[in-house]
C-alpha cells in the first residue's frame, strides 16, 4: 500500500471490482440516486433484458426537474411532465426503489436532498444521471455525472465501467473579502481555468479557503466542477463534514457513526500526497464574480469591463451587450434564487439579509425557489419568504425551476435574467433568445433591488463607498 | 453483442465551433419523454430556428452521417439525450478537436465513434465538405484516420473506447454483470457497505 496517495485514489482503489477487457475499471458504487428525467429509458432497458435492480437500498428517488413550483396539484398541467411523474412513480414501485415523491417532506432538487439527508457521506462513490452529482464531492466522495445507459449499468449491476481521471490540486489560499463568496470562488477558477481545463481531471479543491468553508459553500464549489470539464471534483473530509453529517436521517448512528467518522477521516488525503497537477489561486484576486456570456467561464470581477476579443463576438451578440462596457449597471429582466448550486438556506438567509428593507426593483421579475422541501420549511421557520415576499419576490415551492427550464418557469424572448445557477448557455433558461447572467445568490438579491448588475459589497459596506 | 464499429464511412456535416453544448444540441423541453424515441426531429433545434443557414437545415448536408466540429463539443449535462438525438438525425460519428467526457462516454455506449482531430484538419474537412458536399468521410478506427478525397489525417480516440467499438462491446452492460461474485466480494469490503459493522 503506497503512502502518501490522495482521497481520489484511495477511493478509487477501495471501489475496484477488477480490471475490465478495455483496459478500463469496473468501479462499485455505494450511492445512486435517481431522478425522473433520465431514468425512464433505464429502467426499460432493465425491463428489456429482464433484469431487476441489484441494489435497491442502495438507490434511491426524488422529483426536481419537471416539477411545478406554483400549482403542483396533480394531474399536471403539462401532460408530459406527467407521465414523467407517472412513469418514476411505477418503475421505483414496480422496482422497489425508495421514491421521494412531492408529498413526502424530504422531496427537492436531488443534489439538495442527497446532503441534507445524509445519504451523502465521505469515501463513497455516488452517480446520478446528472452531470452536477459532482456536489457530492464536497463530502470527500467520487461523485459522478452518468448518462441513461450507465443508469441502467449501475441499477443492474451497482458497477460502472469508467476510466481512471488524473488528479488535479486546486489550490485557493488566503482572505476571501467581503461580498464575495462561494459562488464566486468556483467562477474565478472556471475562468481562469477554462471551461475546458479540467477535461481528464478529477479535481481535489484544496487550501485554507476551503477549510474554512461551510459543507453548504462547499457544496456549491463542487456544483459546478463540471462547468470547467472536470470529472468531478471534492474537498477532503474533516471535522466541518463529521459535524455536518451527525445526527441525520441516513447517517450512521450512536457507534458505528464514531467508526465511520474515523474511516472518513482516514480517507482524507494523505499529507504530502501526489497529485498529477496543482493550480494556485490567491483569495485575494477573486470578486464578485458574473458572467456575461454564453459559457461560465466568460466571467469578470463586478468592477471589470467585458473583453472584446474575436472570440468573445458570438457571446456578445448573443447577449447584446458590447465589449468594453462595464457589467456594473446592466439592467436586467428577471432573477432567480434557486437551482443545485445555490438553493440551500444558507444561500436564502445571505440573500434575505440584503433584500430585507428594500424592494425589487420596478419591472423586475424576481423569484426565490428553495432547494427542498426541508430548505422551504426551514426558511420559512426563520420568517425568510416573508422578507422575500414582503420586497417582491414570488416564493416557490422546491424543484429545479428556472436553472433549466423544464417546467412552466422560464424565461419570455429577450428577457436577461440575473441568476444564481450553474448554467448559461443560449436557451438554458428556457426561452432560446433569453439571456443568462450567473452569480452568486447575493449579488442576484442586489441585482433584483437594483434593476442592473450592482457590485454586493456597496450594500454590505456603504461606508466605504 | 454489439456488431463491431471499425470504420463509418458518410458524408459530412460542417459545424466547425467551439464549445457546443448540450442543450444546445437539444434543448431541456424535449427531456419530457419516457423514451429516446423523436428526439432526432429536434437536434439542434433553437439554433436552427435561430439561424437559416445552420448546416442541420442544409439540404446539401440532410443525408450527411460525420459530423465536424470544433473544441469541447458536448459540454454540460449529462443528458444522453443530446447523442441520442444526433444518432437518431443520423449522425453515425463525430470528429471534432475535443469532447466534454460524460459526452463522450455516452456516444461510445451508443457506438458512436468520436475522435479528435487537429483544428487544422477539421478546417480542411470542413472546406472540403462546404466545396462538395457529396464528398464522403471515412472515419477508420484500425487505422486511427480520418479521410476525405485526398485528404488523410489522424484522429485520436481513448484507447479503451477504440477497442470497446472494434471488437463490438461498448455495450458494458453484459460484460459488467459478468462480474457478479467480484461486485459481491467487493461490496463486502467496502466499510459503509456494511454499515460500519
Amino acid at each position: 500500500m503506497s503512502e502518501r496517495k490522495n482521497l481520489f485514489n484511495k477511493v478509487w482503489d477501495l471501489h475496484t471490482v477488477r480490471e475490465m477487457p478495455s483496459g478500463q475499471t469496473q468501479l462499485m458504487i455505494g450511492l445512486h440516486l435517481i431522478h425522473e428525467v433520465t431514468s425512464p429509458q433505464a429502467f426499460q432497458m432493465l425491463r428489456e433484458r429482464e433484469l431487476r435492480v441489484k441494489y435497491p437500498d442502495r438507490t434511491i428517488a426524488t422529483v426536481d426537474h419537471i416539477v411545478p413550483t406554483d400549482n403542483q396539484a396533480r394531474p399536471f398541467q403539462d401532460l408530459l411532465a406527467e407521465e414523467m411523474m407517472s412513469a418514476i412513480e411505477k418503475n421505483c414501485d414496480e422496482f422497489g426503489v425508495r421514491l421521494l415523491n412531492l408529498d413526502d417532506n424530504r422531496q427537492g432538487i436531488v443534489h439538495v436532498v442527497g446532503p441534507e439527508q445524509g445519504l451523502t457521506q465521505p469515501g463513497m462513490t455516488i452517480v446520478c444521471g446528472d452531470s452536477h452529482t459532482s456536489t457530492h464531492g464536497a463530502f470527500g466522495s467520487i461523485a459522478l455525472g452518468i448518462g441513461t445507459s450507465q443508469v441502467a449499468h449501475v441499477l443492474a449491476t451497482q458497477t460502472l465501467a469508467l476510466s481512471r481521471p488524473r488528479v488535479r490540486k486546486v489550490e485557493v489560499n488566503g482572505e476571501l473579502g467581503s461580498g464575495v463568496y462561494a459562488k464566486d470562488v468556483t467562477l474565478h477558477i472556471i475562468r481562469v481555468l477554462g471551461t475546458q481545463g479540467g477535461v481528464g481531471f478529477a479535481y481535489e479543491y484544496a487550501g485554507d479557503v476551503f477549510e474554512r468553508m461551510t459543507m453548504e459553500e462547499r457544496m456549491t464549489v463542487c456544483n459546478m466542477s463540471i462547468e470547467g470539464g472536470a470529472r468531478c471534483g471534492y474537498i477532503n473530509p474533516d471535522q466541518t463534514t463529521i459535524d455536518y453529517l451527525r445526527g441525520r436521517p441516513f447517517s450512521p448512528e450512536g457507534e458505528a457513526f464514531e467508526k465511520a467518522a474515523q474511516w472518513w477521516l482516514n480517507m482524507a488525503s494523505d499529507v504530502d500526497s501526489e497529485f498529477d497537477d496543482v493550480y494556485q489561486i490567491d483569495a485575494a484576486d477573486i470578486e464578485p464574480t458574473v458572467t456575461w456570456g454564453i459559457n461560465p467561464a466568460q466571467s469578470v470581477g463586478v468592477s471589470e469591463s467585458l473583453p472584446a476579443g474575436e472570440s468573445d463576438q458570438e457571446a456578445l451578440d448573443f447577449m447584446d451587450l458590447q465589449g468594453g462596457q462595464p457589467i456594473k449597471g446592466q439592467k436586467i429582466d428577471v432573477a432567480f434564487i434557486g437551482s443545485c448550486t445555490n438553493s440551500r438556506i444558507s444561500d436564502l438567509r445571505e440573500a434575505a439579509e440584503l433584500v430585507k428593507g428594500h424592494r425589487v426593483a420596478e419591472g423586475v421579475r424576481a423569484m426565490v425557489v428553495p432547494g427542498s422541501q426541508q430548505v422551504l420549511q426551514q426558511a420559512e421557520e426563520e420568517g425568510l419568504h416573508t422578507v422575500f415576499s414582503d420586497a417582491g419576490f414570488e416564493w416557490r415551492a422546491a424543484g429545479c425551476s428556472m436553472c433549466l427550464a423544464m417546467n412552466p418557469d422560464k424565461l419570455q424572448g429577450r428577457e436577461m435574467c440575473a441568476s444564481s445557477s450553474n448554467r448559461n448557455f443560449k436557451g438554458r433558461q428556457g426561452s432560446p433568445t433569453g439571456r443568462t447572467l450567473l452569480m452568486s445568490p447575493a449579488m442576484v438579491a442586489a441585482a433584483a433591488i437594483h434593476g442592473e448588475v450592482a457590485d454586493v459589497r456597496e450594500m454590505l459596506e456603504p461606508a466605504h463607498t | 453483442m454489439s456488431s463491431e464499429i471499425r470504420k463509418v464511412t458518410g458524408t459530412g456535416v460542417p459545424l466547425v465551433l467551439d464549445d457546443i453544448d448540450t442543450d444546445r444540441i437539444i434543448p431541456a423541453r424535449y427531456l419530457r419523454c419516457v423514451t429516446f424515441d423523436g428526439l432526432g426531429d429536434h437536434a439542434f433545434e433553437d439554433d436552427r430556428q435561430q439561424d437559416e443557414s445552420h448546416p442541420f437545415d442544409d439540404a446539401r448536408f440532410a443525408s450527411g452521417s460525420v459530423l465536424v466540429s470544433g473544441r469541447n463539443f458536448g459540454c454540460g449535462s449529462s443528458r444522453e439525450h443530446a447523442p441520442q438525438s444526433l444518432l437518431r438525425w443520423g449522425i453515425q460519428a463525430v470528429v471534432a478537436e475535443s469532447f466534454a467526457e460524460i459526452f463522450f462516454g455516452n456516444c461510445t455506449s451508443l457506438g458512436i465513434p468520436a475522435v479528435c482531430a487537429s483544428r487544422a484538419d477539421l478546417e480542411k474537412l470542413a472546406a472540403a465538405i462546404e466545396t462538395d458536399p457529396s464528398t464522403e468521410l471515412t472515419v477508420d478506427l484500425e487505422n486511427c484516420t480520418v479521410s476525405c478525397g485526398d485528404l488523410t489525417a489522424e484522429v485520436t480516440i481513448p484507447e479503451s473506447a477504440r477497442t470497446a467499438l472494434l471488437t463490438g462491446q461498448y455495450d458494458f452492460l453484459t460484460q459488467l454483470l459478468e462480474a457478479s461474485e467480484q461486485i459481491a466480494t467487493t461490496g463486502k469490503a467496502i466499510p459503509y457497505f456494511t454499515s460500519f459493522a
